[in-house]
């Protein structure tokens, strides 16, 4: 009975990957990928690539430009930076203004696995 | 007339508010040990009120009555009938009235759930719900009055907008306040409970399944939120880590840890501190979740409308909660009866602490996600955005230990088990895991190293949850639900690696060529609808050696307000679904079209829904 | 006991603290801040004039006066037309230079809302593409920057049409 179950699972997923894997093209181009990265100032929500006002398209066309002249991703993302602010990238940088938005949730968790280690080890190897 | 009607409801029910605190309290002061019938009477006719002064606004919007503000504001003559009526909710004043409706008659269900509990518990939650009740009577009444008056009378209202009048949308609010409201009902008791002295097992029994129905509602509520999002947004995603979003999220994250700290409870009379901490940390996220959508503070594409008196009213109101929360926890110590009460390292006990402990650090990235950037804009005046990177950076590593310990942890006995003879197989699943995972990334360059070992031990416990299923030593709900979050899991990240995408911009009659696909706009139409005219398109996509398949998705443009918005085609199928969207742009004549190929999108509604059934499955069971 | 009443004493300012947090973030409604491009240094624009399709250097265009008003428009945009009649009362004063940035519109187009409208502007450049407004930090349309000649920084940026408040503050700046 667990075999063929064990089976039917796995050829189950084999299957996922022989309908998507030959056909996997992940050539996404440069600006999506840029785009999909900032936010649209003007939109509630979107990023740049999903939308479809003004700004995105004018966005778009300049990532389209730089992109031609030789900049960098990293180029792009500072020269918008530079204009609009840090808020534009969903990315929050890894900075000083950051850093404890990044940090602190890791030392909550350091903090809960350490109580959890006094309630099921030490704890219970002292009262047992 | 109705107006008024509707209107002095409420001001009744807040003089009922106000005498069963007073008459309860005094009850327990005097530790009267009757509970009188008069409880029964005083809240049922209290939700009589509520659901009159409801149904009034109901019928002020089904008539179209644009004198009461609330109606003029958000609804027209030219809506269908069905969106008329979610209508009622979908604006600030007639969701809140709804809460309160909710909160009342949850409370009523209590008092009839409740009868073999003691009556000081009994009468101390009622004093609680009610403080909540009374709070959230004077909010309607002094900030957002539905029953407003609108002199002269208006011929035609505002309209609602377009984007809300959708099936999946209309349902999700009730739903989602369902979720909410249960909170508090948990909030209620486990202060009550703690003041009473009786945090026990026997209060963890009772209790649960109230726990139980706000986590299967919120679920279901948080689902229909995210259906909605996909289906109509148009840009193809579920998920954006939207504040209003992560708003539900966290405590439903709290109310899962809630979920499975209060079974410790019960069948081993421990963590008792712990689980009455969850029981008032939920609800002051259920709570907070209201405030910051409300009071402008938050800035997404569902925030109501903005008024910072009201969102100083809630903050005040939920500061005064937490603090009175907050001094009783410290007042009334909850005493542990015994003395080693810890648990063992390989236990159920512990998988459950460890469970916790996930959900708590998951909890804490989304919180600090979604009010960091307010806090920083108070303090330096900087703003910055925390979007979907920041989200999952910091919780995806966490999900490969998270998924190994799901694989084990529901397996373990209560107190104490032990390592049996190490089982081959299992490692063989593992193994076959990696290596099958190793073959996913290899094939769709993925670029994460630990991409790898996330889909392998994802697998390892879509096996292991599914092999439980067979299982005869472990329970049905927790089986189905485990196996539910597995097949979740498993259908997000096939979703996410495997989802593929073109945008182009398009005129009639050009075509595509997209993988082994060839994309055709074969042309236009104009149409009319009731309240809104469309232009439909027209596209044929086709593979070589299928039939080709005809999508026609929508541009839409209303009139009452004037806002033009993209329906998507869709056609789901069990592998997965394809997708089509297209905007006008400026010029006219040219479309901007996005066609994508997203699998394993209905096996996410489909495993949402069967997580929530087995929820449900444990609270038929007793 | 103590440790008990420390953990207390620590969740309660913890709570205030928060509180008090979203309260004053409640306060600071507004989403479209111009702080970040005030007192910063105007960069230069190079296009090409509507009338004259002549390259235009704007830092040439502007050297006299003590300020220049920059004035982001477009044919297609609805509350354009609602300010240009405050355009143009700001065209008679002799402190400041009008110069319009006409935003991803078509030359007839601007042309005619010019010739039906008037003309408030000392220079009208073209953004087809809209990168200039890009570069100078604007959302969309319509936006008016002023600009000190001096040394060359945004002294005020604002979003939106311009009405009669607004109007008043920019002739303050510009006879101060």
């Amino acid at each position: 009975m667990k075999k063929i179950f064990t089976l039917i699972t796995f050829s189950f997923l084999l299957l996922i990957l022989i309908n998507n894997s030959v056909l996997a093209d992940n050539n996404i181009s440069k600006v999506d990928s840029i785009s999909k990265n900032l936010r649209c100032l003007i939109c509630q929500g979107q990023s740049v690539y999903d939308s479809q006002s003004e700004f995105a398209i004018s966005v778009k066309d300049l990532i389209k430009k730089k992109i031609e002249e030789g900049n960098s991703d990293n180029d792009i993302y500072e020269y918008l930076k530079n204009k609009y602010g840090d808020w534009i990238m969903y990315e929050p940088e890894l900075d000083k203004k950051t850093l404890l938005l990044w940090i602190l949730p890791l030392i909550l968790f350091v903090f809960g696995g350490l109580l959890i280690f006094k309630k099921a080890f030490i704890n219970y190897n002292k009262n047992v | 007339m109705i107006n008024q009607l509707g209107y002095y409801s409420l001001v009744f029910c807040v003089l009922f508010s106000l005498f069963i605190i007073t008459k309860s309290t005094r009850a327990i002061i005097s530790k009267n040990s009757k509970f009188d019938g008069i409880y029964y009477n005083l809240v049922f006719l209290q939700l009589f009120l509520v659901l009159f002064s409801f149904f009034c606004l109901v019928f002020n919007f089904i008539v179209s009555d644009f004198s009461n503000v609330t109606v003029y504001n958000n609804s027209h003559t030219s809506k269908p009938l069905f969106y008329k009526i979610s209508g009622v909710w979908g604006n600030h004043e007639g969701s809140l009235l709804l809460w309160l409706l909710v909160l009342i008659l949850f409370l009523f269900l209590f008092i009839l759930n409740s009868k073999k509990s003691e009556n000081g518990y009994k009468l101390l939650t009622i004093v609680f719900q009610e403080v909540i009740i009374l709070g959230f009577l004077l909010f309607i009444i002094f900030t957002s009055n539905p029953f407003e008056y609108l002199f002269p009378t208006p011929t035609e209202g505002l309209g609602l907008n377009p984007i809300l009048q959708d099936p999946a949308l209309a349902i999700h609010p009730p739903i989602l306040y369902l979720g909410y409201v249960g909170t508090s009902l948990v909030f209620s008791s486990s202060l009550a409970a703690t003041v009473n002295k009786s945090i026990n097992s026997d209060w963890a029994k009772h209790i649960k399944k109230w726990i139980f129905a706000s986590w299967i509602f919120l679920t279901l509520g948080i689902m229909l939120g995210s259906i909605w999002a996909y289906y109509e947004l148009g840009w193809g995603g579920f998920w954006f880590w939207d504040p209003v979003e992560n708003v539900s999220l966290m405590p439903w994250l709290c109310l899962t840890a809630l979920l499975h700290s209060v079974l410790v409870l019960e069948k081993r009379n421990s963590l008792k501190n712990w689980t009455v901490i969850l029981s008032i940390a939920t609800f002051a996220l259920s709570m907070s979740g209201t405030f910051l959508v409300r009071s402008g503070i938050l800035n997404s594409i569902h925030t109501f409308a903005n008024d910072p008196s009201r969102g100083l009213f809630i903050l005040i109101f939920l500061f005064i909660l937490i603090l009175l929360a907050i001094i009783i926890y410290f007042s009334f110590e909850i005493k542990n009866p015994n003395p080693s009460n810890n648990f063992f390292w390989l236990s159920k006990e512990t998988a459950v602490l460890i469970n916790n402990w996930f959900m708590m650090y998951f909890l804490s990235v989304v919180l600090i996600g979604t009010l960091y950037p307010i806090f920083l804009e108070v303090i330096s005046n900087e703003k910055i955005s925390v979007g979907a990177p920041f989200y999952h950076k910091l919780m995806v590593p966490f999900l490969i230990p998270f998924f190994i310990f799901m694989s084990i942890g529901p397996r373990l006995k209560w107190i104490k088990d032990k390592f049996t003879k190490i089982n081959y197989y299992q490692i063989l699943i593992l193994i076959l895991s990696l290596v099958i995972s190793y073959l996913i990334v290899e094939y769709s360059g993925v670029k994460y190293l630990f991409s790898t070992i996330l889909i392998s031990t994802s697998i390892f416990l879509f096996y292991s949850s599914a092999s439980d299923l067979v299982k005869k030593n472990i329970q049905f709900p927790q089986k189905i639900s485990h196996f539910a979050f597995s097949l979740l899991i498993i259908s997000i990240l096939v979703n996410g690696i495997y989802s593929k995408e073109i945008n182009s911009n398009m005129k009639v009659g050009d075509n595509l060529t997209f993988m082994n696909k060839k994309i055709e706009f074969k042309s236009i139409n104009f149409e009319k609808q009731d309240n809104y005219n469309l232009l439909r398109g027209h596209f044929e996509i086709s593979e070589e050696g299928k039939i080709p398949i005809n999508f026609q998705p929508e541009i839409r443009i209303y009139d009452q307000p004037v806002i033009s918005t993209s329906e998507a085609d869709i056609k789901t199928n069990l592998l997965n679904d394809n997708f089509i969207v297209f905007s006008l742009l400026k010029e006219g004549e040219v479309f901007n079209v996005r066609y994508q190929q997203k699998p394993f999108m209905i096996w996410i509604w489909i495993s949402l829904i069967m997580l929530a059934f087995g929820g449900s499955l444990a609270l038929i069971k007793k | 006991m103590k440790f008990k009443k420390l953990n207390l004493v620590l969740i309660l300012l913890i709570t205030i603290l928060v509180f008090f947090a979203l309260y004053l973030g409640m306060k600071k409604q507004n989403l479209y801040t111009t702080d970040h491009i005030v007192n910063k240094k105007m960069p230069n624009l190079i296009s090409t004039e509507l009338f004259t399709g002549e390259e235009t250097n704007l830092s040439e265009l502007v050297a006299k006066e003590r300020f220049t008003i920059l004035n982001i428009w477009a044919s297609w945009c609805a509350p354009c037309r609602s300010e240009h009649k405050h355009l143009i009362t700001l065209s008679s004063n002799n402190n400041s230079k009008i110069v319009g940035l006409n935003y991803k519109d078509k030359i007839e187009n601007a042309k005619s809302f010019i010739s039906e409208l008037g003309n408030p502007y000392d220079h009208i450049l073209l953004d087809k593409k809209g990168f200039i407004s890009i570069d100078i930090g604007a959302y969309g349309v319509p936006e008016t920057y002023v600009i000190d000649n001096t040394n060359n920084k945004i002294i005020k940026k604002y979003l939106g049409p311009i009405d009669e408040f607004i109007l008043e503050e920019i002739i303050n700046i510009l006879n101060s």
